[in-house]
């Protein structure tokens, strides 16, 4: 055996433990998944049976299914420019000093810390009808009092609200470590040339932080099609379905209902729609971004 | 007798030919049991396993927590696809239909041999019974069982102008008491509503009151047919939505299930409805005089069941499943029925357990723990039918859509027969 060849085996060997457990947890579902779908779900009487494309076209015809869909969507677009706009802006201030700089930080940092079953409790009392916080405060400029939680238009937005609070200060993290790397002589020579401290952001720091944005993005996008426990805990993605998101629907298809393919099927979706956009990143994204 | 029958006759024979042998060897029975309520359940149960041992040395009670009711029934059916299920497990009343769909538990009959047997079965309330047959047969054991009732803050009644000790006994005297507890401040804004009942995540069950006093049935004993276009529960879901809309006595949109205990102790609410298991968490909680009265009357007194049932698994060994049905005779015994009613704020599930000197202690300084068992002669079997979580869904969406008047009743309640119509007719 040469010893290019001895290399080679004790790099797979390496990768070996890894490989397996992707491919268990990680791979093997997906597959299943994808067979799955293409079959009927077996009940007492009637086994498992090859049903073709049947599943996605009681899918297609399922209303819940469109409404699950268009929420989530509504969701992300909810969720992602905002978490990340406000995750920069606060990584910004955070950076520069300023007094009670690690509190402020902390504080930033600490819902990404809280169970989210924690944070949905705390959120529910917050968007409590009449003594709830955000009536009270609404109450004291003299705005209307809203069911928040109780009502078709309000509901998803109370939702994303959630995310939003919980997902900015994570994102947060990444781009303080960030702004930590780039070097403070290019601000002092911006200052210098006379450049606004917004003109230094827009052409100087946030070209810089394109690797972190692209990080961050694709864990938001993730995010917003996986992130389901503040539902259960919230609205149980009611009212009448306008909190439904895709995971929260598949789980119970799959989980209170039994109907294991249409679940399948569902996921497929899912993971359609997911390697959509990690292709869209990473091939045409990752082209525009700027790494040192 | 089918062959399934004829099978498990068999096996009785050999079970009880082989009965003593395999008590002495030691039966496990794993048992899986949710946690719906507060207090110290988990406590409460592993004493109760404790107890059972010591006076039965030839089983071993292996009680496991399992999360909510809805993590319970996944872990449990996921148990028995993969081959080893708990022995018993405490799951829905409302599940049978969906266990026995599954294959997943037997009948209690088969281990129901001597007159004593019988005459414990005999003994629960009714009530509870008709969620735990079908066919016949009889698939569950009362064991957590809760219902319905009306809680209501006497201070605000006494403010009102109202007699303090005087729930509404009916439909229109709860519209007239609730124009009278519903204040209002200038700007118009309600600063405390007259009743709410929750209408969040299973609005079905809170409905099911109105519709049994309105006198409909929702679904057939046998699961398989639903009545939701019936005129009453239209005229009922009507009423509801009216107490919101037209009295202006009940809060818009849908009332959250969860904070309603505390919108009831903020004084934001003067009357709610929920479970008797909330009586414990009232009583602690409240800062005023409270009562507990059974819902009031539209054409006649009505209130679901709710809760949960013993089940025993089909996959388990003879011998565990005739030592899981030994435990579940001496847990439901009235001296313990009536003991976990008390820790707990459940109902106790049969007549005899109020009879015990303990519940009547209880009872004497807290008539409150009453009203259940008062109001259960008027309580039907809580809404299940095959599918059931996919048909109460469908229930459930219909239900909220019209609260949110984005559908009129009749059209919301016609849609949702038809979906169960559909998702039903296999079951024929």
């Amino acid at each position: 055996m040469t010893a290019y060849q001895r290399a080679t085996l004790h790099g797979w060997l390496l990768l070996l433990p890894a490989m397996v457990f992707l491919a268990l947890f990680t791979h093997w579902p997906a597959v299943a998944s994808i067979i799955e779908s293409f079959y009927s779900t077996p009940r007492t009487r009637r086994p498992s049976r090859f049903v073709g494309l049947d599943n996605y076209e009681g899918m297609i015809a399922d209303p819940i299914f469109w409404r699950a869909l268009t929420n989530n969507l509504w969701f992300a677009i909810g969720t992602i420019p905002l978490s990340i706009g406000l995750a920069i802006l606060m990584a910004v201030w955070v950076n520069d000093r300023i007094k009670g700089q690690s509190l402020v930080r902390m504080a930033f940092f600490t819902p990404t810390i809280l169970p989210m079953i924690a944070v949905a409790n705390i959120w529910l009392f917050f968007f409590t009808p009449q003594y709830g916080l955000i009536e009270q405060v609404i109450g004291m400029f003299g705005g209307s009092a809203t069911n928040w939680l109780g009502s078709k238009d309000t509901a998803l937005y109370a939702v994303i609200v959630v995310a939003i609070w919980k997902e900015a200060g994570f994102f947060m993290i990444f781009y303080l470590a960030a702004l930590q790397g780039i070097s403070p002589s290019l601000g002092e020579a911006a200052a210098i040339e006379g450049a606004s401290r917004w003109y230094y952001f827009r052409r100087v720091l946030f070209p810089l932080l394109m690797p972190t944005t692209l990080f961050v993005l694709i864990n938001a996008m993730i995010n917003a099609f996986r992130m389901v426990d503040h539902i259960v805990v919230m609205t149980r993605g009611g009212p009448d379905n306008a909190t439904t998101l895709l995971l929260f629907y598949i789980y119970q298809v799959g989980f209170s209902f039994w109907d294991t393919a249409y679940a399948a099927t569902l996921t497929c979706v899912l993971l359609a729609i997911l390697a959509i956009m990690a292709l869209l990143q990473y091939g045409w994204l990752e082209q525009r971004t700027h790494y040192r | 007798m089918d062959r399934r029958e004829f099978l498990a006759g068999t096996a009785a024979l050999a079970g009880m030919a082989a009965a003593s042998p395999a008590a002495a060897q030691a039966a496990e029975v794993s048992f899986f049991y949710p946690v719906a309520v507060g207090g110290p359940i988990t406590k409460l149960i592993d004493s109760y396993a404790v107890d059972f041992e010591k006076e039965n040395p030839g089983i071993k009670v292996r009680p496991i927590y399992a999360g909510t009711y809805q993590e319970t029934i996944v872990k449990a059916l996921t148990a028995h696809k993969s081959g080893t299920p708990p022995v018993t497990s405490v799951l829905l009343s409302t599940d049978m239909f969906t266990l026995i769909d599954e294959d997943a538990i037997v009948p209690f009959d088969e281990f129901i041999t001597t007159d004593a047997d019988r005459a414990w079965l005999r003994g629960f309330f009714p009530a509870f019974m008709e969620n735990s047959q079908t066919g016949g047969k009889t698939w569950g054991i009362p064991f957590q069982r809760s219902t319905v009732v009306q809680y209501w803050n006497k201070d605000l009644f006494r403010e009102a102008g109202l007699d303090p000790e005087k729930p509404p006994q009916t439909w229109a005297e709860l519209v007239e008491f609730g124009l009278k507890l519903t204040k209002r401040d200038a700007s118009g804004a309600t600063t405390q509503w007259g009743v709410q009942i929750p209408s969040s995540g299973f609005p079905y069950w809170l409905f099911q009151g109105l519709s049994t006093q309105a006198g409909a049935i929702l679904a057939n004993p046998a699961g398989n047919r639903t009545d939701f276009t019936n005129a009453s529960v239209v005229e009922a879901l009507q009423y509801w939505i009216d107490l919101a809309q037209k009295h202006r006595v009940h809060p818009t949109g849908i009332v959250e299930w969860g904070t309603t205990p505390r919108d009831f102790f903020e004084r934001k609410v003067a009357m709610m409805w929920t479970t008797t298991g909330n009586l414990t968490n009232v009583r602690t909680n409240a800062k005023f005089p409270f009562g507990v009265a059974m819902l009031p009357a539209g054409k006649r007194r009505g209130s679901p069941t709710g809760g949960g049932n013993f089940y025993i698994s089909k996959k388990a060994t003879r011998a565990q499943q005739e030592a899981a049905f030994r435990f579940i005779r001496w847990i439901t015994t009235p001296e313990r029925a009536a003991q976990w009613g008390i820790d707990t704020g459940y109902v106790a599930v049969s007549p005899a357990s109020y009879e015990t000197a303990a519940m009547k202690a209880y009872a004497a300084e807290f008539p409150p723990a009453l009203v259940a068992r008062d109001q259960l002669p008027h309580a039907v079997a809580e809404f299940s039918t095959h599918e059931n979580q996919r048909v109460t869904k469908a229930f459930n969406d219909g239900l909220q859509a019209a609260i949110l008047g984005s559908k009129p009743a009749a059209q919301a309640m016609a849609e949702a027969q038809a979906e169960a119509e559909r998702i039903l007719r296999p079951y024929r």
